[in-house]
């Protein structure tokens, strides 16, 4: 885009280097879950991961969680390599995977209690304006299976947001949602981006999702898992439902789903 | 214009039969077990039969009270105290085995086979071994009835352990908290539904592994005297005892829910809480 402007081109603070996973399956065979991918993020940048399942796009975000480590290539955050977990990041699941003992206040508050065994004044308080912030403020008390699956899944990313985290991971966080819902949940989460912004990296399924949401998409293709196409997203924010009704908007929506087609046909 | 006070009419008058419907639900098992006591009586009454071959409801009442409030205290609580004691060995060596178990290949591999062992021997075969090996007193009874009722309390427990969402063990991972946490704070908590379904079983099964042990070694409780009276033809207080028993193992299967649904009301299916 832009790159001429010097201010619109910031340090990448997260870098893929030729990142490839083999994983050896039950019986023997390797399957590549990721061939060689390189790409840098820049630092508040929305990046969508699209691509059919089984293309390597929840392994691609475990090894940025630090949660497997790649076979060959390298990760790093902030110019260092990831070798493990960080404080940085925070994780939003297909499913809300909410405790089921705890209301959703202390929902949100575990990781802090898990992971230090306490919970400071001040992540309560931070509790409490995310609540309000995901539209939860009155539910604070109900447990879990008293909520809608919208509901939960706006807790799981109050949760995920809690120690505000420099990089959000989303794997695949509305697809278990009804198509309502969906597009309630992405205009919040666009909005909550807007509000503190946030490295993203948000896996979907959905082709007008990505392209609602992200600065760039990463077309990912199956067998092995590599990374197709990067594509820019030139709609322009503030984003909102009318942005899909845009000529460009299904250029875009066109294009991509030529690219994964195209794959397809290949079977 | 008419329809909000016909739907009233008609609501109550339809709430007296639900009323009566719930009652009938809730007397019927009562009124079948009056049922089943009376053709029972009639039964033993009509065709005279003999005390030691089944002896009446009636003959057993009367066997109740001949031999004492006292004497029947002491066996219940005889009984009682192995039971509580060895179901208290099976969760405190059921849970951590169960631990073990689902965090480690290795123990998994290596365990698994001895439990299955354990659990296809017959304990009745095995108790009289018990009682040589492990002399008299408390002991043996104890291990016996550890050794009947162990082994569903390890396995729901490692099913519960491992039925863990993977997403949540993750975000445990992503932490960085560790293994003894991830345990603690997530999965015994996860098991706790699992589990509390082998406790009620386990309950019933202590009971049982209780009056096996006391037929082998006892001076005390109500499996003692059931072999004892029976083997002085008093039938009929031997089906006192046995009826007591039946009662005992169906109050603490009860008293297991309660716990749960007292302590843990998250666990119990939607409609129960
Ligand atoms: N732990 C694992 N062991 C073996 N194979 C795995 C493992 N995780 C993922 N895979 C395989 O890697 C490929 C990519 O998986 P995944 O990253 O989950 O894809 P996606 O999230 O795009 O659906 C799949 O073929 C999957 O079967
Ligand atoms: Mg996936």
């Amino acid at each position: 885009m832009s790159a001429a402007a010097p201010n619109a081109t910031p340090r990448p603070n997260i870098s893929f280097d030729r990142v490839s996973q083999v994983f050896t399956s039950s019986d023997g065979s390797e399957v590549v879950a990721l061939d060689n991918a390189s790409f840098d993020i820049g630092r508040h940048e929305f990046i969508a991961v699209l691509g059919p399942s089984g293309c390597g796009k929840s392994t691609l975000l475990r090894i940025l969680a630090g949660l497997v480590r790649p076979t060959h290539g390298q990760v790093s955050i902030y110019g260092s390599p990831v070798d493990g977990p960080r404080d940085e990041i925070g994780i939003v699941f297909q499913k809300p995977t909410l405790l089921p003992w705890l209301n959703i206040r202390d929902n949100l508050t575990f990781p802090m209690r898990h992971k230090y065994g306490r919970v400071t004044a001040q992540e309560i308080t931070r509790g409490e304006e995310l609540l309000e912030l995901v539209g939860l403020k009155e539910f604070g008390n109900k447990r879990p299976d008293e909520l809608s699956g919208g509901m939960q899944q706006r807790a799981a990313i109050a949760r995920a947001l809690l120690h505000d985290p420099e990089i959000l991971l989303m794997d695949e966080p509305f697809s278990a949602l009804d198509a309502l819902t969906r597009d309630e949940l992405s205009l919040e989460l666009l909005n909550i981006w807007t509000q503190r912004p946030k490295t993203v990296l948000f896996i979907t399924h959905s082709i007008p999702e990505a392209l609602l949401l992200a600065d760039r998409i990463l077309v990912m293709s199956a067998r092995p898992g590599r990374v197709q196409e990067i594509i820019d997203v030139d709609l322009p924010r503030p984003r909102s439902m009318e942005t899909l009704t845009e000529p460009r908007f299904n250029e875009l929506a066109n294009h991509i789903r030529r690219k994964v087609f195209s794959r397809h046909a290949d079977h | 214009m008419s329809s909000p006070t016909t739907s009233a009419a008609r609501s109550s008058r339809a709430m007296p039969t639900i009323k009566l419907k719930a009652q009938a639900d809730r007397l019927a098992p009562w009124l079948a077990l009056l049922v089943l006591l009376l053709v029972w009586e009639a039964a033993c009454r009509l065709l005279k039969l003999p005390s030691f071959v089944l002896p009446s409801p009636s003959a057993i009442l009367a066997a109740t009270q001949k031999v004492g409030f006292g004497a029947w205290s002491e066996h219940i609580f005889a009984t009682l105290r192995v039971t509580l004691m060895g179901y208290g060995l099976s969760i405190l060596i059921g849970i951590p085995l169960a631990i073990a178990l689902a965090s480690s290949r290795l123990m998994s591999r290596t365990l698994y086979p001895l439990l299955v062992i354990v659990q296809s021997t017959p304990i009745v075969a095995v108790a009289p071994i018990i009682v040589v090996v492990m002399g008299a007193g408390d002991l043996p009874r104890v291990f016996i009835t550890f050794l009947i009722a162990f082994f569903p309390i390890v396995v729901s427990c490692v099913t519960g352990l491992l039925a863990t969402p993977e997403e949540l063990v993750e975000l445990s991972r992503s932490l960085g908290a560790s293994k003894a946490r991830e345990y603690r704070n997530i999965r015994l908590p996860y098991a706790i539904p699992h589990l509390f379904s082998a406790l009620r079983i386990s309950i019933t099964l202590a009971v049982i592994g209780a009056v096996v042990a006391e037929f082998v070694a006892a001076e005390k409780g109500l499996g003692y005297f059931i072999n004892f009276s029976t083997s002085m033809f008093q039938v009929p207080q031997a089906f006192a005892a046995l009826m007591m028993l039946v009662v005992i193992s169906l109050a603490l299967f009860h008293l297991i829910g309660l716990l749960q649904k007292a302590f843990f009301p998250w666990s119990l299916p939607k409609a129960q809480h």
